[in-house]
């Protein structure tokens, strides 16, 4: 499959074990297509916190929920969509976990890291829903 | 493979002075139960073992996602809290993004390798 386009349909039960074999079938198929272990890492750490989101904080961990997920690899570039069936939430209304306030705070950091990470961030409809892209070769776009 | 963690060993500490050298055992510090018991075990170091010098060396460590992060800063506030130092050593480049994307490397004291680590207390 090196080089092929990949695609997947995936829907998981909000279950972190199943988010990281899915997150295995993942690395394995970007490693398939050349990625170097910096785009890995970046990607695998993105879709681990917004897996953890979407099961956590979206489906509230309740087992009748479920995630929803859409991925595609070509040798360019890396699109993820991850749907959970909670409420939503407004990213704009988690506190920044870089002020010296919220710095102690559990919450935020893994938005923070999700947009540092990754080329393109976008969340859709009422909050529920993810899409997240990186470029095979594009740095973190908020790494400073 | 599916079964519960058992309590096994995740931290090995070693002494040099009055320094408590921790290396992971775990090369991923991901699952939220691994570390939870990670964080227990170094809250233990410096509540019931009286540690007041600590210094991590994520020598070992190839990935680690945000939920480690509070553990860390839980474990700074607690040293700081007893006139204490945490340092933490040769972190991989992937990782060391982490703490600057979240800002944490201007709290925390990081340094390059284990030497310059010692030497920071």
């Amino acid at each position: 499959m090196s080089g092929d386009p990949f695609s997947e349909d995936v829907t998981i039960p909000s279950d972190l074990a199943e988010a990281h074999l899915l997150q295995n079938r993942i690395e394995a198929a970007l490693q398939a297509n050349g990625y170097d272990e910096h785009a890995i890492f970046a990607i695998k750490l993105a879709v681990e916190e917004a897996l953890v989101n979407a099961i956590k904080h979206g489906n509230q961990m309740d087992p009748d929920k479920r995630v929803h997920v859409n991925f595609q690899i070509t040798t360019e570039r890396f699109d993820v969509r991850i749907t959970d069936e909670g409420p939503g939430f407004n990213p704009d209304d988690v506190p920044d976990p870089t002020v010296d306030d919220n710095i102690e705070r559990p919450c935020g950091r893994g938005l923070l890291l999700i947009r540092g990470f990754m080329t393109e961030v976008m969340y859709h409809g009422r909050g529920n829903v993810v899409t997240m892209s990186k470029l095979r070769n594009g740095e973190p776009s908020a790494s400073e | 493979m599916a079964s519960q963690p058992a309590r096994r060993r995740r931290l090995e500490v070693e002494d040099i002075g009055d320094i408590a050298v921790v290396n992971f055992v775990d090369k991923k510090i991901l699952d939220e139960q691994n570390i939870q018991m990670i964080g227990d075990d170094l809250f233990r170091l410096v509540d019931e073992l009286g540690r007041r010098k600590v210094l991590l060396n994520f020598g070992n460590v190839d990935f680690m996602s945000s939920a480690a992060l509070g553990k860390l800063i839980t474990l700074h506030r607690k040293l700081q809290a007893v006139q204490g130092k945490l340092v933490l050593c040769k972190i991989a480049k992937d990782i060391l993004d982490v703490f600057k994307i979240t800002k944490l490397d201007r709290i925390l004291t990081i340094t390059p390798d284990e030497q310059s680590g010692l030497q920071s207390f």
